[in-house]
């Protein structure tokens, strides 16, 4: 949304124009926030109203905007941000803005441009000839490069909260474990579905746990039907699904002894090694080496991957890259265009990839642990559904859901 | 005594554009409407009214239509901005008589498009202006800072009716004649809301100006063309005088764009 603000001044209660302002800025599709407003006590005395006028394009905003100056609303001149120059390379100047993962306008001579993308936790570096506003982290400023500091200029649009009452955000606000767990999965399903059919982009971000839970058969079936465009995870979550195809189910602990079993512990390694070998996991599948799975079927259906090293890690496989930074920046880039983020069954992934997203981002948190689950919904963000629940059980209820949907004929309307 | 300014239409002539009613295609026949005005002067004298003249210029036609010269209220004058070139050359004549006859002239900023008494007229101590086709809003402010008194501020939608004394008349006991599809839905429930007596004007009469009256007391002075709203009216018990205007309408005037109140009203007791 772009903004403006207006000021209107003398007897605009008695001569109505202040509603009649409001009245035109709704009927054109703005919103507004009135800022201040002082009405006169005495009948002589004239009113002012500060308001905030919001528009979806630049073009819609200066239409209304110009009626607007026909009742007498003034527009208040935006002050420009305040610059610095980095000191050195990788340090930002002092008091440099630190970004929102809100959508961001800054203003440059007199005029709005908006920061992208909407990440958290940067600073914006901007370019004034083009004139261009980037959210940048410490990795990426060099020496010289122009920051902004202060508040001053700065505009951040909060992400309205959805209005339609079939959303599943719209009833669902609070992690609890005594949740309707179907119907939450069924609206998840319907949106899912609805960003697959309306060019939206999926990301699941996923740990070794939807292996383990034996869900991994669930989610290959979510890749094959179209509903996985990228997939964000570590070298364990590749690891133990390789491991699963080449060797039979992982390495697990003998309930009745209370140990590992011995049999299968090397198989891990054996996995990763065939995959060197390979050289990678998508020559693997070229070459026969890995014939299912959930690598397998990103392979087969050109499902993009990031695999984030750890210093837990064994290997790694030859796919996961280990510079921390290098993985942040490939997962930033592949990042653009994803509508829905499925978190599932990994925490700290989860919450490092959390931070990486817009706020306009839907996210689907399951954990079977209701502290992750609150740790990832509660961050501000104003999309997001979390369930506490088995990964395993979560995606045979997704799944079944999303064969029932594809299978029934298209309606209108999308009944809840 | 009532005193207004009235301007002989010397010069009076359709010689540009500027309203939907003009056309100098048609022109105004300039004896007849020497005759026309001359009527009016008679009968505005004759309701007990002293009659002061200005100085009427060459290349200014319109001067005759002296409600636009300012607002008079008290002893202070509120000269016009006007919005179009053609005009503006009549705001220092106007001033300057009023400047020597006594008022205090207060100016109002130059991009403030103001178009006086034609678009601004006091119904009791409130002064109802109209703005969009010639006076701005924001001139309403201004004129609200230097008289003291509440200003409603109401949008004209019909470009025929282009000044608000064309389509809204106050009426002294407090009520006024309007035609109320000359505004935009908020305007009228504006003028609904503050004003408690208003006689509705039919579309057919208001297009004769009907609403372009002088008002002195009892008597209303209109021009001919409105039979329903003289019956109105004269059940409310006013006297109504009916005059030709033709070759005034022709410009987009009427009787009350021939005259100015010297002043509207006295001086708000506040601003005193």
């Amino acid at each position: 949304m772009f903004s403006e603000t207006v000021e209107l001044r003398g007897h605009i209660i008695d001569s109505l124009i202040l509603p009649k302002v409001l009245d035109e800025i709704l009927r054109a599709g703005g919103t507004f926030k009135i800022h201040e407003i002082k009405i006169g006590q005495q009948r002589v005395d004239q009113s002012f109203a500060r308001i905030e006028v919001s528009g979806p394009t630049h073009e819609t905003l200066d239409e209304l905007v110009l009626r607007l100056r026909q009742h007498g609303a003034e527009v208040v001149e935006k002050a420009d941000v305040q610059l610095a120059s980095a000191p050195t390379d990788g340090v930002f100047p002092a008091n440099f803005y630190v970004t929102t993962n809100q959508q961001t306008f800054i203003t440059l001579d007199g005029k709005e441009t908006e920061v992208h993308p909407a990440i958290m936790d940067s600073a914006i570096a901007v370019d004034s000839a083009s004139p261009r506003a980037t959210a940048v982290k410490f990795y990426e400023v060099t020496k010289g490069m122009k920051i902004v500091v202060g508040h001053q200029g700065i505009r951040v649009a909060p992400i309205q909260r959805s209005t339609a009452r079939t959303e599943v955000f719209e009833f669902m606000s609070n992690v609890s474990i005594e949740q309707p767990k179907s119907a939450v999965i069924r609206e998840m399903a319907r949106e899912l579905k609805r960003a697959r059919e309306t060019g939206g982009k999926i990301l699941v971000v996923t740990g070794p746990a939807v292996v383990h839970t034996g869900g991994a058969e669930h989610l290959e079936r979510l890749i094959e039907w179209g509903y996985v465009d990228l997939l964000f995870a570590g070298n364990a979550l590749a690891m133990r699904d390789i491991e699963n195809v080449l060797f039979g189910k992982p390495r697990r602990m003998n309930l009745d002894r209370g140990s590992l079993d011995d049999e299968g512990h090397e198989n891990p390694l054996r996995a990763i090694n065939a995959m060197r070998e390979a050289g990678s996991i998508a020559r693997a599948v070229e070459i026969g080496v890995l014939q299912r799975g959930i690598m397998c079927s990103c392979v087969r259906h050109g499902v993009e991957f990031v695999l984030a090293g750890s210093i837990r890690d064994d290997g790694p496989l030859p796919d996961v890259i280990t510079d921390a930074i290098e993985a942040q920046k490939t997962m930033r880039e592949k990042i653009t265009g994803v509508t829905i983020a499925l978190m599932m069954g990994t925490m700290l992934h989860s919450l490092a990839v959390e931070s990486l997203l817009p706020a306009n981002v839907k996210t689907f948190c399951i954990d079977i642990n209701p502290v992750s689950v609150s740790k990832l919904t509660e961050r501000g963000r104003f999309q997001a559904v979390g369930l506490v629940t088995d990964v395993e059980a979560f995606l045979r209820e997704l799944t079944d859901c999303l064969a029932k949907l594809d299978a029934a004929p298209a309606r209108d309307g999308g009944k809840a | 005594m009532r005193e207004l300014l009235l301007c002989p239409p010397d010069h009076y002539g359709i010689e540009y554009e500027i309203n939907p009613w003009m056309s100098r295609a048609r022109g105004a026949e300039a004896a007849l409407a020497q005759k026309q005005w001359k009527d009016l002067r008679a009968t505005l004298s004759r309701l007990d009214c002293k009659i002061e003249l200005v100085t009427p210029q060459p290349k200014l036609p319109d001067m005759v239509f002296t409600a636009n010269a300012g607002l008079a209220v008290g002893k202070k004058f509120i000269p016009s901005n006007f919005r179009h070139k053609e005009r503006a050359g009549e705001a220092p004549h106007f001033s300057r008589w009023m400047e020597e006859h006594g008022y205090q002239i207060s100016w109002l900023p130059e991009d403030y498009y103001f178009e006086g008494e034609g678009d601004a007229l006091f119904v009791g101590d409130a002064l109802f202006c109209g703005y969009k086709f010639r006076s701005d809003i924001k001139s309403h402010r201004a004129v609200a800072d230097i008289l003291g008194c509440l200003v409603v501020s109401v949008e004209l939608v019909d470009p025929r009716f282009y000044h608000l004394d064309t389509c809204f008349c106050p009426l002294p006991d407090g009520g006024a004649v309007w035609f109320p599809a000359a505004f935009d839905e908020y305007g009228q429930r504006a003028i609904r809301e503050h004003v408690p007596e208003l006689v509705d004007v039919v579309p057919e009469e208001a297009a004769h100006f009907s609403c372009n009256a002088v008002v002195l007391e009892r008597d209303f002075v209109l021009p001919e063309g409105a039979p329903k709203l003289v019956a109105t009216l004269r059940e409310r018990g006013y006297r109504c005088h009916e005059l030709p205007m033709t070759e005034f309408l022709k410009a987009g005037g009427a009787c009350k764009c021939l005259t100015m109140f010297l002043p509207q009203r006295e001086a708000m007791p506040s601003a005193q």
